[in-house]
């Protein structure tokens, strides 16, 4: 046993003008029953927003959500911001109105999950949990 | 609720619903009876005179005219727009061209924040959920070869819906159509917008100023226009239930009417032009139930309550659009049959204009294709189904009567507690509506997760196939080109005209007086929707939202 | 590798503050060590604890307080607490939110944490951060709590100045106000002071203050409007005036005194509570179990053994 147990600190994050919250509402609160720690940014955050919130909060996980299309422009943005952080083994997924392709060339950049409409909440809340990124190598 | 992590979690999925299940409730989770009878109506006091009546007649449960349907359709109105403002006008005409018979515009992301397509937060966002429209000249280009005088339009824009409302207005007097012959609905709620939609710019108590402006510009100018379309399709796109909706709309509404009041206006003048946009959502007779209560409660506030006279005043006129969130990525096909069952729940409600989705909105916008099968859907039931023939067909039913006036008590209870914290203002402030429509959207969330609310292809009967529909494909050069656009609209306008109507703008706002004729004013000397709304933050200042999850 | 992280805070890279901060949370090896390692630079900074019920408008307050002390110049980090939930052991951090006017300003570091249910409070902790935030250079330290328990104590353990932030309406009557947080107060805000009742509130909060013990300083009670910044000048002058009133009274030396005394024993407990969890588990001691179904041992003895045992143990333990 020990004093306190790691907890694994999410980032939730709406980039852009989308002001559609509720999906990523309902994942807070599903990632917060699963026993992580979740900070949600709000609405109209840019890139470099999310990024300095992600690094001064040393979060394990950013999960970007974004229903409006503009996914192409503001995902690469977030990618090379979190990079300038010294964030690149941050986990990053997406979650939103994404096509198929999209999704595909956003995983190959760096996302390692796209969770599209209709994905269960169990599914993101247990790839999250299975992915956590290794943190043994502070020194 | 802890969620295990398994690998078979998933592949429940795929399963049919469990047909030991025990969750015989709407979808909103209402509890619904196996049986209805007589005895339903007893135990609810049941009065048809009183409760049902007749169409056309106060409470108005029916409908709030005499023949509905027989004598005219609902309005076939598609919601469109997307990219530039010559893409949108091409899609206009397409609809037109194919029975539609109202227009509705989508705008743009940044434009439905106040914002030019030239801004920098307004990045990767033109033309992708509606149509840019940064200035006047966008706006003629949007209307051009459209009927102004002839049909409606409904224009859905809300933070800045009073320059918008300025450009259409001046584009159609610089076609020689008088103002008070146009006739349409601008959606300018903007008190949903600070629960549930999120397109605020000013604060509450600058914007509710500014929607009034409206209502009394649209009173004193233009009889045929609807100056608010007092929302709960969006309430319940963010989670609400179906009681909540009704109940947040109409509270929406008592607001409107009270600063109207405020304002020195007669209700039985503005009254009339007030109108309703609501969701609809699968369970069919949940929502036949809500539109019926919803006309009696309205009729009983506007008589009782606000003891309007004219009897326009007290009725409830209403748009419906079937349930964006209902709709889904896997198996999009299905898509029809939903919005299918939720057009024919609305009409059976007796809405005046419907707007049906199509089959790809879950993914994209919607293309010619699957546009065109939305509009049939309603054409179909409009002249095949036969529901139209009579009015209110499904009033006396014990279910449908029982669930609308079990309806009505739940939305009375929850207009009592807002009136108890002060009002929808202070609701707002004390987050009342955000927590209450987080908590049944995650409600609902369970629900799908335990599968005791199905949704078939996602959670139920899951076939894993990729979709394989056409998907709308934007222009990635639109963007690029109305930057250009914009730069060349600010050299060539006449830059002193500009200033000085700018400067107009400022000092009648900073005067209170109402602003919609400086708009016309700013808009017609090509002041862009960015411009303009950055000079007014500068006055009213900009919103700082609660955020709670 | 590059150097390590203690070299990469002592020389200024924030990223490293933030590392480490994670460090000190999770109360690992190199957490102690780092604050080990940089206990030297600490003393400077000015910490503020602030704490009241949900609803109350602390983190608006917080960011109003933030904007006030950026303007004048003075860099301010700010340990943002919510309770982690005892039913799934997660938390929504949501004061942050609030917060976001500051985000693009160099010059603050806003920091979320959970309570996590820790052994020996949340104290450790908090702390730690407010350690790491005074060596790396912040002139403010801001620490924001519900106040609802043990957390409220915490923080007045914590800060140099507690200020307690009440409003009117919440639905509780001032009886309901804990006497025991209002003794923890330095001073007392007042917050959405345009509502109605508040004048009374502040006439109620008087009457609670003449009736208990402060020694030789009343804490003032000072009305905000925290979402218009109303009362914030105010505030920080009253701030600064405890600072000033602490060192001249030579109260100073004693609350810290007192504060680092509390923090030796938390460590302390902290190592046994470690060691202890060990023993009770370690399969070698089940016959002591055993011995005490039997009656033939009382816990007392027991005790005295496992005591024994801890002198004799090798010191260090961590996870």
């Amino acid at each position: 046993m020990s004093a306190t147990t790691r907890a694994i600190r999410v980032l939730i994050a709406k980039p852009g003008l989308d002001g559609h919250d509720r999906g990523a509402k309902v994942l807070v609160r599903a990632l917060r029953d699963a026993g992580m720690e979740v900070i949600y940014t709000g609405l109209f955050q840019t890139p470099e927003m999310i990024a300095h919130a992600a690094a001064d909060e040393d979060v394990d996980v950013v999960g970007i959500s974004i229903l409006s299309g503009a996914h192409n422009v503001l995902v690469p943005k977030i990618i090379e911001e979190l990079r300038v952080a010294g964030l690149d083994d941050v986990l990053l997924v997406a979650g939103g109105t994404i096509p198929a392709e999209d999704a595909r060339l956003l995983r190959e950049s760096g996302v390692a999950a796209v969770f599209g409409p209709g994905t269960p909440l169990t599914e993101a809340v247990d790839f999250i949990r299975n992915h956590i990124p290794s943190r043994e190598r502070d020194h | 609720m802890h969620h295990r992590p398994s690998a078979d979690n998933h592949h429940v999925y795929d399963q049919p619903p469990d047909p030991r299940q025990t969750d015989f409730s709407t979808v909103s989770g209402e509890p619904v009876e196996p049986l209805y009878d007589a005895s339903s109506l007893e135990r609810i006091g049941f009065d048809a005179d009183r409760d049902v009546g007749q169409p056309g007649n106060y409470p108005f449960t029916r409908g709030i005219h005499e023949s509905m349907y027989r004598g005219r359709l609902w309005t076939m109105r598609q919601f469109a727009g997307f990219g530039s403002a010559a893409e949108t006008n091409a899609r206009f005409r397409y609809l037109l061209e194919h029975g539609e018979t109202g227009l509705s515009i989508a705008f743009d992301l940044p434009t439905l924040y106040g914002r030019d397509t030239d801004d920098p937060l307004a990045e990767g966002e033109f033309g992708k959920c509606g149509v840019a429209v940064s200035s006047l000249l966008d706006m003629e280009e949007l209307l051009d070869q459209i009927p102004l005088g002839d049909i409606t339009t409904s224009m859905t824009i809300n933070g800045p819906a009073a320059i918008i409302w300025a450009m259409y207005i001046a584009t159609a007097e610089k076609r020689g159509i008088p103002r008070a012959q146009l006739g349409g609905t601008l959606q300018n709620d903007i008190l949903k917008e600070y629960t549930a939609q999120n397109e605020y710019i000013f604060p509450p108590e600058p914007s509710m100023k500014l929607v009034v402006d409206t209502i009394e510009f649209a009173t004193n100018e233009m009889p045929r226009w609807n100056s608010i379309s007092i929302s709960g399709y969006h309430i319940r796109e963010a989670g609400a239930t179906a009681t909540e909706e009704l109940a947040f709309t109409i509270a929406d509404g008592l607001a409107y009417v009270d600063a109207a009041l405020a304002r020195g206006l007669d209700v039985d003048e503005f009254a009339p032009r007030l109108s309703f946009f609501f969701n609809c959502h699968n369970d069919f007779f949940e929502e036949i139930a809500k539109f019926r209560a919803a006309r009696r409660i309205w009729a009983k506030l506007m008589r009782e309550r606000y003891g309007a006279q004219n009897e326009r005043s007290w009725w409830m006129r209403f748009h419906t659009q079937t349930a964006g969130c209902s709709l889904t990525a896997q198996e999009p096909e299905n898509n029809v049959v939903r919005t299918t069952i939720q057009a024919l729940a609305a009409v059976l409600g007796g809405t005046q204009s419907l707007h049906t989705n199509s089959l790809d909105e879950a993914l994209a916008l919607p293309s010619d294709w699957a546009v065109r099968i939305a509009l049939r859907t309603q054409q179909v039931i409009a002249f095949e189904s036969g529901v139209t023939n009579s009015v209110d067909p499904l009033a006396g039913s014990y279910l449908v009567e029982t669930m609308t006036s079990e309806m009505e008590t739940r939305v009375w209870a929850i207009l009592s507690e807002i009136d108890e914290i002060g009002g929808v203002i202070p609701a707002i402030e004390s987050g009342y509506f955000q927590k209450r429509i987080s908590d049944s959207s995650y409600r609902y969330e369970q629900a799908l997760a335990e599968r005791s609310k199905i949704v078939v292809g996602v959670n139920a009967l899951r076939s894993n196939e990729p979709p394989d529909i056409p998907i709308l494909q934007m222009d990635p050069s639109g963007e690029g080109r109305q930057r250009e656009r914009l730069a060349r609209l600010r050299q060539d306008r006449d830059n002193n005209r500009w200033i000085e109507s700018m400067d107009a703008l400022e000092t009648a706002a900073r005067n209170d007086d109402n602003l919609m004729p400086a708009l016309i004013d700013a808009v017609q000397a090509y002041a862009t929707l960015g411009e303009i709304t950055e000079r007014l933050r500068v006055v009213y200042g900009a919103h700082r939202p609660l955020q709670i999850v | 590798m590059t150097e390590d992280l203690v070299t990469r805070f002592l020389a200024g890279e924030r990223r490293a503050l933030a590392r480490l901060l994670s460090h000190v949370e999770d109360r690992t090896d190199l957490g102690r060590l780092a604050l080990r390692e940089i206990f030297q630079r600490t003393g400077n900074a000015h910490t503020i604890g602030i704490t009241g019920p949900p609803g109350a408008g602390k983190s608006t307050l917080v960011n109003a307080l933030i904007r006030h002390y950026r303007e004048h110049g003075k860099t301010v980090a700010v340990v943002a607490i919510d309770p982690t939930s005892a039913l799934s052991g997660g938390a929504t951090l949501g004061d942050r939110i609030r917060m976001m006017d500051n985000y693009a300003d160099d010059g603050v570091f806003i920091r979320s944490m959970a309570t996590r249910g820790q052994l020996g409070g949340l104290s450790l902790a908090v702390g730690g951060a407010v350690h790491l935030f005074d060596a790396f250079g912040f002139d403010i330290v801001l620490i924001e709590t519900v106040g609802v328990g043990q957390a409220e104590v915490d923080v007045a353990d914590a800060a140099d100045t507690t200020i307690v932030v009440q409003v009117p309406g919440l639905g509780d009557s001032i009886q309901t106000i804990k006497a025991g947080v209002l003794e923890i107060a330095d001073i007392l805000v007042v917050n959405k002071a345009d509502r109605p009742d508040a004048r009374q509130l502040v006439r109620d909060l008087r009457n609670m203050l003449l009736l208990g013990d402060h020694g030789t300083r009343m804490p003032p009670i000072v009305p905000t409007i925290a979402t218009e910044a109303d009362g914030i000048t105010r505030l920080v002058e009253e701030i600064a005036a405890h600072r000033q009133y602490l060192e001249e009274s030579g109260t100073a030396d004693d609350r810290v005194r007192q504060r680092l005394r509390r923090e030796v024993a938390q460590f302390a407990r902290e190592q046994f509570n470690l060691w202890l969890l060990d023993w009770l588990h370690d399969p070698a001691n089940d016959p002591l179990a055993e011995r005490l179904l039997r009656r033939e041992d009382d816990p007392g003895t027991v005790a005295d053994r496992l005591l024994d045992d801890f002198r004799t143990a090798p010191q260090r333990h961590s996870r």
